[in-house]
């Protein structure tokens, strides 16, 4: 096994423990007075988190200079899409018993679920041109400028996530700093003379 | 870097391919369990599992209204009453912790004696009562259904006196027609005080028409034995046609007053929770419908009632006024 796949797969086990700790604390009825509502506050965490892996991977590698990073970035990418899909089942099944027509009045009536709605809906496009075959198909170049729908997916998903609590805003402010610590180094990296991002770190995996 | 040749190693120095192939599994395994046990930690911390509770004091005495007229006058429902375990497990109460989960490791060992409420304000006989002669107030169980202004509920058997009893003894005069309430303010005891996510310490109030009808009390108890720290100790408000957080917690203040007294909440975000906070499913809440609940214990939602299911027991103190305006 090569080193790559090795870090993939300590990467993919790792994203796998929260659910299946999930699933676990299911099972053995420890997810308190309201399962519900539990499942749904976790997948929404973890979407949270894993955006903010994939928006790190740049950073570190940059300031870090290991490039081969970017190879775990799409895989911590899709676990970001893969729990935002649960989290969106949980509110479409436990909040909306999979009606619809509901689900449409729902975004109307609460901002916060046209905000969250919003960030998924972005991620969308992002997990379908994911493949190798995509990227191809889009040029690299074109896949990386569709791929910085991310930048607004994750803002989305931290301005959901603030609208919704009541009064203790300090993990939403967290996450939000995080967020925009991630996006302006970017920023620097791109405007600062000295430092311009040598066109083979590419955006999108070389494999 | 100096790399030796072949020919200067000798045999015996050189690692086997199988050993270093046995050293390289090795290595990746420790790291793979090793990051695994790292992320399985870091879940448990984030999602603590619930906690046993320090057992309560049994209460005795505690009277008992004939299951029909209890019925009738909104005294108890003929729900299933919700577990011990999630009423304890569950809770609201920013003092503590601010997830609802963390409240009850908190509130742990939370320490409620000595304990003093004073009652003053526009009243004849202003008094301060300890603990123990609130406890001489005639008990009474009374099964509530609560209702969260975030769309959960449970059913809870209280055990109280009604408030109105207490205000009798300290007579509200002429100019009394609001009642406010205080939680203790003490961050040594109530940690989360510390911090700034609510205007400290928690304030709420009553008109004096609410706070003097039969389904007001002030409850001590629950499923027979003393509050827990988490919900309330040692004395806390139940109005039941209320959103909870109008059931203010750990009182030691009580004041009437001539005009309307504020609340935390209403500070809070004025637009998003009135003063009156009465359950309406037809008044929305700005960023949630009221119009459905999720009972703790079930799977679907179920339909919000007007006043939590006690309109006919309430709806009077409420004739004539508009209740989008007044929500």
């Amino acid at each position: 096994m090569t080193d790559t796949r090795f870090f993939k797969l300590v990467v993919f086990t790792n994203s796998l423990i929260p659910l299946i700790l999930l699933l676990w604390d299911w099972a053995h009825k420890r997810v308190g007075a309201n399962p519900l509502e539990f499942v749904t506050r976790t997948t929404g965490m973890l979407t949270l988190s894993f955006l903010v892996l994939t928006l790190a991977v740049t950073p570190l590698r940059k300031t870090f200079g290991i490039n081969s990073l970017v190879k775990l970035r799409r895989m911590l990418g899709l676990f970001a899409f893969f729990y935002g899909s649960l989290h969106l089942l949980t509110y479409v099944w436990f909040d909306r018993s999979f009606k619809l027509l509901s689900v449409g009045q729902d975004i109307g009536r609460r901002p916060f679920i046209l905000v969250g709605m919003t960030a998924f809906i972005l991620m969308v496009p992002l997990a379908v041109t994911s493949t190798n075959k995509m990227v191809k198909r889009l040029g690299g170049k074109r896949w990386g400028k569709l791929h910085r729908i991310v930048y607004a997916a994750a803002i989305a998903g931290v301005i959901h996530f603030w609208m919704l609590v009541k009064s203790d805003v300090r993990l939403p402010i967290t996450f939000g700093f995080v967020v925009l610590l991630l996006l302006a180094h970017r920023l620097v990296v791109k405007y600062s003379p000295t430092q311009r991002p040598s066109p083979s770190t590419g955006l999108f995996p070389r494999e | 870097m100096l790399i030796k040749k072949p020919e200067e190693f000798k045999s015996g120095e050189i690692t086997d391919k199988k050993t270093y192939l046995n050293r390289r599994l090795f290595i990746r395994a420790a790291v793979l369990a090793g990051t695994a046990t790292a992320s399985t930690v870091l879940y448990r911390r984030l999602n603590p599992p619930p906690i046993q509770l320090d057992k309560g004091e049994k209460l005795t005495d505690i009277g008992k209204t004939p299951d029909a007229k209890a019925l009738e006058q909104g005294f108890s429902v003929k729900e299933p009453q919700t577990p011990l375990a999630d009423i304890t497990n569950y809770n609201n109460f920013y003092e503590f912790d601010t997830s609802k989960g963390g409240v009850a490791y908190a509130a742990k060992g939370f320490v409620t004696r000595p304990w003093t409420v004073s009652v003053g304000g526009l009243v004849n006989k202003p008094a301060t009562f300890d603990l123990d002669q609130l406890l001489q107030f005639q008990l009474e169980e009374r099964i509530y259904r609560l209702r969260c202004v975030e769309g959960w509920s449970m059913v809870i058997p209280w055990i109280g006196f009604p408030l109105g009893k207490l205000l009798d003894k300290v007579e509200p005069n002429s100019q009394a027609r609001y009642v406010a309430f205080e939680t203790l303010y003490d961050p040594k005891r109530m940690p989360n005080q510390r911090t700034g996510v609510l205007d400290w310490p928690y304030v709420e109030g009553l008109r004096l028409d609410e706070a003097m009808h039969p389904l007001t009390i002030l409850a001590t108890g629950l499923y027979g034995e003393t509050l827990p720290p988490q919900d309330g100790a040692p004395i806390r408000l139940v109005v039941p046609w209320k959103y909870g957080f109008k059931s203010i917690k750990s009182i030691v203040k009580i004041t009437l007053v001539a005009s309307e007294p504020p609340s935390t909440w209403n500070i809070q975000a004025p637009y998003e929770y009135g003063f009156y906070s009465n359950v309406n499913p037809n008044v929305p809440h700005p960023r949630w419908s009221q119009a459905t609940e999720r009972r703790i214990g079930e799977f679907g939602r179920r339909k919000t009632l007007l006043f939590n299911g006690y309109a006919e027991q309430v709806a009077r103190l409420y004739e004539g006024m508009d209740l989008v305006k007044y929500f």
